[in-house]
């Protein structure tokens, strides 16, 4: 591995001499994401294999070449998971992809995002160094947490080379429910259950019906049932599964897909397009060729953001604007890890 | 430690300079510098640092601080952010030329959001008190550190706080939505939103323990959670460390994820027990509490298979709490350790290291020796859960030698829990009091990143300088100094 690592950190340097642009690249699973994409493939597949796994410390150690699939069937085997629930976009999804596009699935509002379990990271950064930040402990405070910086930063600031992620058991039962409810009562709802002691572990609303999964003990799962009502869904797993991984039918439309990310309470936006919501309210989908600034403007003006997530024409940029102190701090950070600048240029912010 | 503060002379013309400066916004009460209205301020919760500051301001507004922090940054003159002083690692030490910015004004709770479950408060608000505030709705503020009642949320935010009930519901950084502040130059800064995430880049979980090197925070966003129906602990007693030290292990091997794991050896248990009576088995060489919460059935269902564990992992004795005065009877010993220990020996030294929970017992054998090594007694609490160890080195500072020979073994403790696969600090931050080992569990490499990043927020280096990251030049005379778990080099040669 110790050769693989080498040649990766030769190719950063060589490029950074040369100041020609770099593209860390896993399985290419998330190419879609982001502003068009710049600079030539480093590919990390071939530095992979789980480092580290010891079931009773709820940790895991990777590469980040190890496909995600392979680093969940380890965990499988042991009972865990990762309690994000990270959508894959495809068979070749590596864990350092799912780390530098910090995506989080369904489990996400009751579980925590990719960054709430990620405990630290070796960097490779843009003078071809091998950086460690964080560790394999639960409680670590030494530093900046670098590693949540890095969470989500698309691959602008290095290579994530490796990462420690804290893991979950699995719950006991998982079932869903449906409900039949208009949008805003759904909403409601959604919002009202999340501040009861109920184990709901996903929600999902479209088209007038609300999916609700409940995860945990037997007991605590068979409770919040008879507590909710609602019908019982067959094959709920692969309900969430499609949802997850963007399968569902809903998705396979071809007007853009907006995500704006709401407070939870906000109330429907009223743009148009075919809306699915999420994460108790907080995660809205959005299929519609709108204007670009009405959707992102809305969006600010309930308290969140709008994300070109897929379409064909990323124009309107993939990420809404910064306000221009954060993106001095962006511009400043990048300088840290990147000075040359040669990290997927352009792919979050034009200017990074 | 001690030694780490050189410099406690105040120039005091550039004092007047600063006093005029600040008095043009503030009023009289709001800045102070006479060394009787300064002592106060002199030191944090580590009580052995202790210097005063040239400058103490108290704003009590938004426009306040980001005045302050203007006339600081065109004096050039350093700022030290300080909330409710509770700090454990000196990092609201004052300097002796700069200004101590007291959050103690900002108390004021701006908004409860029952349906979004979000509080929005200023940072001098008390940890304790949020969850006070949203008992009515059922929800509480999850993270709690044993000085909940005291430390405030701005401080929490600093040094990215736990507490005892971690491994379930996260830290500071798990649990707040977003920090409002204002850069060393005065420019407002807006980390985190009301949605689940923000665009950009993660500044928030950058910001939240950073120990206020990157910004001055003015408000906070917090999460609230829906308050479990029940919690019921467990109580088990262990004939050795060790024993218990396995059976946390297989508590998390079992997949189970209690709401709280904590241990305290037999020392411990003698100390807390004569301070608060909270029922402890005084025979165990060690207890562990293991906490449940949910629903009733569910409670009912993780207590039967808890105790299951435990009885297989060889634990002698068992009590579960019958109620809700019992269950905060054995939590009151926990909570109460700092303060029983500070009966029992007239100064006592905490640490913070965390490990990987499997090298436990290696790590309590090896303060075992070191008990012996410098000749001093260090009792143990610890939240096993997590992997957070809070030894307690028991001194007397008027007894020559013992405060240095504590540093000594503290650091040896610390060192050993780097080269375990941990870390020197698990949530009381490194403040003044770590830098040193900062340089045993980083590179220069890590290092220089750590300056950089600071450089990108505060170029000037004017906030809070000194504390968190040491200086290259520090870790090369440090390392120099010790090498290999604290051999020096050429052992041969006198030292003195």
């Amino acid at each position: 591995m110790q050769a693989v690592l080498d040649a990766l950190a030769e190719q950063v340097r060589t490029a950074a001499q040369s100041a020609r642009a770099l593209r860390p690249r896993g399985g290419g699973s998330k190419d879609f994401y982001g502003n068009e994409l710049a600079g030539e493939p480093l590919d990390t597949r071939a530095y992979a294999g789980i480092v580290s796994y010891e079931p009773s410390e709820l940790v895991i150690t990777a590469r980040c070449g190890t496909p995600l699939a392979e680093l969940e069937r380890a965990l499988a085997e042991k009972g865990q998971m990762l309690p994000f629930e990270p959508p894959h976009f495809g068979a070749d999804a590596t864990l350092g992809g799912c780390v530098a596009a910090g995506l989080s699935g369904p489990r996400r509002a009751s579980a925590g995002a990719v960054r709430d379990f990620v405990l630290g990271t070796r960097l490779l950064d843009g003078r071809g160094r091998v950086l460690g930040f964080g560790g394999e402990v639960m409680k670590n405070v030494a530093g900046y947490d670098v590693s949540r910086l890095l969470t989500g930063s698309l691959g602008t600031l290095g290579v994530i080379l490796e990462a420690s992620l804290k893991v979950l058991p699995r719950p006991a039962l998982e079932t869903t429910l449906r409900f039949e409810a208009p949008k805003d009562k759904a909403v409601e709802w959604m919002n009202q259950w999340a501040a009861k002691p109920l184990p709901i572990s996903a929600t999902c609303y479209l088209k007038g019906e609300l999916a609700v999964r409940l995860s945990g003990a037997e007991s605590a799962v068979r409770a919040a049932r008879e507590r909710l009502g609602g019908d019982e869904v067959a094959r709920g797993e692969d309900f969430w599964a499609d949802l997850r991984e963007h399968a569902h039918p809903y998705f396979a439309a071809e007007a853009p897909l907006w995500r704006l990310s709401l407070p939870s309470t906000a109330a429907p936006l009223g743009l148009a397009g075919e809306e699915l919501i999420e994460w108790g309210g907080a995660l809205r989908w959005l299929a519609g060729a709108g204007d670009a600034r009405a959707i992102r403007e809305a969006a600010q003006r309930a308290g969140g953001h709008a994300t070109l997530f897929r379409a064909r024409d990323k124009s309107p940029g993939a990420f809404a604007p910064l306000a221009p102190v954060q993106a001095k701090l962006h511009r400043a950070l990048k300088a840290v890890f990147d000075p040359a600048g040669i990290f997927s240029p352009g792919r979050m912010y034009p200017d990074l | 430690m001690g030694e780490a503060v050189p410099d406690t002379r105040i120039d005091t013309s550039r004092q007047a300079e600063v006093v005029r400066r600040l008095r043009e916004f503030l009023p009289p009460h709001a800045v102070l510098f006479r060394d009787e209205d300064t002592r106060p301020y002199e030191c944090d919760g580590l009580t052995a640092y202790r210097r005063a500051p040239m400058v103490v301001a108290l704003p009590e507004t938004d426009a306040q601080v980001r005045h302050v922090l203007q006339t600081c940054s065109a004096l050039g003159v350093p700022v030290v952010p300080r909330g409710a002083g509770t700090g454990l690692s000196g990092g609201a030490l004052p300097l002796a030329d700069g200004v101590l910015l007291s959050m103690a004004k900002f108390m004021r709770t701006l908004r409860v959001d029952p349906v979004a479950r979000l509080a929005v408060v200023q940072p001098g608000v008390r940890n304790a008190a949020i969850s006070d505030l949203v008992a009515p709705f059922g929800l509480y503020y999850a993270p709690d550190p044993s000085s909940q009642i005291a430390c405030s949320i701005g401080g929490n935010v600093a040094e990215n706080s736990g507490g005892v009930h971690c491994l379930k519901y996260g830290l500071t950084v798990h649990n707040v939505m977003r920090v409002r502040g204002y850069t060393i130059d005065g420019e407002p800064v807006d980390f985190g939103g009301e949605a689940l995430d923000a665009p950009g880049y993660d500044l928030l979980a950058l910001a939240i323990g950073s120990e206020g090197l990157l910004a001055v925070t003015t408000e906070v966003t917090v999460k609230l959670l829906p308050k479990p129906q029940l919690a019921r602990v467990v109580m088990a007693s262990f004939d050795d460390v060790e024993t218990a030290g396995k059976a946390v292990a297989a508590v998390i091997a079992a997949g189970i994820v209690p709401a709280g794991l904590e241990m305290m050896d037999k020392p411990a248990t003698h100390a807390v027990e004569q301070f608060v009576h909270a029922g402890y088995d005084l025979e165990a060489a060690a207890i562990l509490l293991c906490e449940s919460d949910g629903t009733p059935e569910e409670v009912g269902e993780e207590i039967a298979r808890v105790k299951q564990v435990l009885t297989d992992a060889g634990a002698t004795r068992m009590t579960v709490s019958r109620d809700e005065a019992e269950r905060l009877r054995f939590w009151s010993g926990r909570k109460a350790a700092f303060p029983a220990v500070g009966r029992i020996s007239p100064d006592y030294y905490c640490m913070d290291g965390t490990i990987p929970r499997r090298r436990l017992g290696e790590i309590l054998t090896f303060i075992g020796e070191m008990e012996k090594k410098y000749g001093l007694r260090c009792p143990n609490v610890f939240h096993a859960g997590d992997g957070n160890l809070h030894p307690l080195i028991l001194y007397d500072a008027n007894e020559p030698d013992q405060l240095h020979r504590t540093e000594q073994f503290a650091r040896e403790v610390l060192e050993k829990c780097v080269e375990v696969g941990g870390t020197i600090t698990g949530e009381h931050g490194v403040g003044v009091e770590k830098i040193d080992q900062m340089c045993t569990q980083f590179g220069r490499d890590e290092l220089e990143t750590f300056h950089a990043v600071k450089h990108a927020f505060d170029p000037a280096g004017l906030l809070n300088p000194g504390k968190a990251v040491p200086t290259l030049a520090r870790c090369a005379e440090y390392r120099g100094m010790h090498v290999h778990g604290g051999q020096l080099p050429f052992p041969e040669l006198p030292r003195f």
